[in-house]
């Protein structure tokens, strides 16, 4: 009787230790980089939609960040709304509803940029899910991916971007691809070989957000 | 083939090569011929006795283990066989208690009934007073000789108080019959009384009956148990088989109630030990939380089954003075009720936490919150509750069949290990007879890989044996042409 009761309170004891284990490596990390820049400013719509699907299907303990991609991305100033949310559900779900709001309040001033740099969104987006310790980690890029980068900013050097996923979300056909296809091929072709090289395990390109929206989190 | 090549006399001819190898190897088997023909009579003998030992042992080993296996069988049959038994007396011996000490008072009651009913057939047996003698008055006076106006009145007179006496005997005849029929009337319900009290004694003894044919089988079962009778033995291993297999549907069932009680909670579990920590790499801490509590119930309700002397897995429980036992049977009530609750409002949560999360769902599709059906709306609530409230007292009940697994269990895997172990045996006996003619078989084989130096050497030897016997002939020949 007492070895029974012994043994019941270790197995509760143990599950009760090992309730604070490391769940992190478990947890999704989602860095979205939306492009404000010249007439993209106008799919801001698109990317709120895009955003409440990855407020309703990330779970408490994930990590969401949002930041727009601007002349000169590589900066905190960028970053829109971040959030991790607890492991709670209650307070995960009073957060996501939180994170909604200030993406709505973002989404009426947004405002166009001159240039667009998402090269250094990548290197901020890394950083910021470096940070979080997530288990998955993926980069969402929501633009045509036409990088234009100002005078003296700099972004010709290796990246890394080991472990991570890039998904690339409503990539836009420019009126320049329209005319010649393959420059619209070989603008994503580009941008695959450079994720690639800098390490990250996948490459994904999503354009059709109405039936498709499960591959920007679903890993292969 | 560079090496294959080199294994080669001449690399140029590769037939002769390969044919002067042969030519070598046949003869280097031949001469090693009785050797090996030792070596695997000796191998394949060894691998036959060894596995006749291994199946010997097997046996006896099986034998042993059949025998353990029947004394404990026979053990736990008189035991439980014993437990009825007594249970059928302890029965017995209230029925006979309660209802046998009722039958001076019914005796009585039925001898009162009785007497009853002879006083009222006495009753209806008094003859009612015969009628006034006027018969013979009317005799006397008919015989009067002497006419005239007197005797004419005289019997006028007569007539009437005749009549007058005749109508008072019929009522009274009537008064009585009807008062006889009154008495039969009022017999009835005595004579149904005591109907009833015989029926309820019929019943009563029939029970009985019964109880006692119960215990002439129980009885009959335990005699054939200590005769070591082997058709109790087969029925004892069957009735072990059929009790896993019905222990195991019920344990199934409740497993499917504790699966759906595990969903039932895991969700608000992760409230409170949090949602993303995971125990192993797809094993969620809440979900393992909601399975503890579970366990625990089942706990509960086995030490509550336990001191209610219901099952008996813990024989310290079951040999513990009443008061403790009495205790340990509140505490364990009382945790249950505990744990029951708290899955009452766990399942509350549960549903809070889904509306929650169905509202948030609804912001984000910028959808229109869903028209709310008042009472209707909260019937699932209600239903969760009851449901997180009821099943771990449903759960509790799991020992039982538990525990008849538990028993059953070893009776079943025992007669599947010895059955197991003499087949073992069987194959191995087998294989070691294989082993035994393979050395035969392997000999000939060997002899054919040799077959022309083997034709050489009868052939030299039916040569020697021949001119052997030319000799032999020719000597006896002479012999004879001498004689």
């Amino acid at each position: 009787m007492k070895k029974y009761l012994t043994l019941l309170i270790l197995s509760f004891s143990v599950v009760l230790a090992t309730a604070c284990g490391d769940g992190r490596m478990h947890s999704h990390g989602v860095y979205m980089l939306v492009d404000t820049s010249g007439t993209y400013a106008r799919e801001m719509g698109k990317a709120s939609k895009i955003i409440n699907y990855l407020l309703a299907t990330l779970n408490p303990g994930d990590s969401l960040a949002v930041a727009k991609v601007e002349t000169r991305s590589f900066t905190e100033k960028d970053i829109v709304a971040k959030v991790t949310f607890d492991k709670r559900p209650s307070q995960a779900t009073s957060q996501k509803r939180a994170f909604k709001n200030s993406i709505e309040e973002f989404a009426t001033q947004v405002k166009g940029s001159a240039y667009t740099d998402i090269t250094g969104g990548l290197i901020q987006g890394a950083e910021y899910l470096n940070e979080t310790k997530a288990g998955i980690k993926t980069i969402v890029i929501f633009s045509d991916m036409q990088e234009e980068l100002g005078k003296g900013t700099i972004r010709d050097f290796p990246i890394n971007l080991d472990g991570f996923r890039i998904v690339a979300l409503n990539v836009t056909k420019l009126g320049t691809d329209n005319a010649d296809p393959r420059l619209y091929l070989d603008r994503l072709a580009r941008w695959e070989a450079k994720v690639r090289k800098a390490g990250a395990t996948e490459w994904v390109v999503v354009n059709d957000l109405e039936n498709n929206m499960e591959s920007i989190l679903t890993t292969r | 083939m560079s090496t294959w090549n080199a294994w080669l006399f001449w690399p140029n001819s590769v037939a002769l090569s390969v044919f002067v190898m042969g030519v070598l190897a046949m003869l280097f088997l031949y001469a090693a011929r009785k050797p090996m023909h030792g070596v695997i009579h000796s191998v394949c003998g060894l691998i036959s006795h060894s596995m006749r030992f291994i199946s010997r042992w097997l046996f006896q080993a099986a034998e042993q283990m059949g025998v353990r296996n029947q004394s404990v069988l026979l053990a736990e049959g008189q035991e439980s066989e014993a437990v009825v038994i007594d249970r059928e007396f302890e029965r017995v011996g209230t029925i006979i208690r309660k209802d046998m000490q009722e039958f001076p008072a019914l005796q009585r009651k039925m001898m009162e009934e009785a007497t009853r009913i002879e006083d009222d057939y006495r009753k209806c047996g008094i003859v009612p007073p015969p009628p006034p003698e006027w018969v013979s008055a009317l005799e006397s006076v008919a015989q009067i000789k002497s006419g005239g106006d007197i005797p004419r009145k005289l019997l006028e007179e007569i007539n009437k108080s005749i009549q007058k006496i005749h109508d008072q005997t019929v009522a009274e005849f009537r008064r009585s019959y009807e008062e006889r029929h009154k008495i039969l009337k009022a017999m009835q319900p005595s004579w149904r009384a005591v109907e009833k009290l015989i029926g309820e004694m019929d019943k009563k003894m029939l029970t009985l009956q019964t109880n006692a044919k119960q215990i002439d089988g129980h009885m009959g079962k335990l005699e054939g148990i200590r005769a070591k009778d082997s058709k109790t033995e087969l029925a004892l291993t069957t009735s072990s088989f059929v009790q896993l297999a019905i222990s195991w549907l019920v344990l199934a069932i409740a497993m499917g109630g504790a699966f759906i009680n595990n969903k039932l909670i895991a969700l608000p579990m992760s409230e409170m030990v949090g949602a993303s920590d995971y125990i192993t790499s797809n094993m969620k801490t809440s979900d393992v939380a909601a399975l503890v509590i579970i366990l625990m119930e089942a706990s509960m309700g086995l030490f509550l089954l336990e001191s209610l002397r219901i099952t008996q897995l813990f024989p310290r429980i079951a040999s513990m003075d009443d008061t403790m036992r009495h205790r340990l049977m509140i505490a364990s009530l009382v945790f249950l009720v505990i744990l029951a609750a708290i899955e009452s409002s766990l399942a509350l949560m549960r549903d809070m936490l889904i509306s929650d999360k169905a509202s948030l769902m609804r912001d984000l599709a910028s959808a229109a919150p869903a028209a709310s059906d008042g009472a209707l709306s909260s019937i699932p609530m209600i239903g969760q509750m009851v449901m997180g409230f009821v099943l771990p007292f449903a759960l509790a009940f799991v020992a039982i069949p538990f525990e008849n697994a538990v028993h059953s269990l070893r009776t079943v895997l025992g007669v599947l290990l010895v059955q197991g172990m003499r087949g073992l045996g069987v194959v191995l006996r087998f294989a070691g007879l294989l082993s035994k003619r393979l050395a035969n078989v392997l000999e000939s084989t060997y002899d054919i890989a040799i077959v022309v130096p083997l034709m050489i050497e009868r052939w030299v030897i039916g040569m020697r044996t021949g001119s052997t016997e030319d000799r032999g002939e020719k000597e006896r020949s002479k012999s004879r042409r001498a004689a």
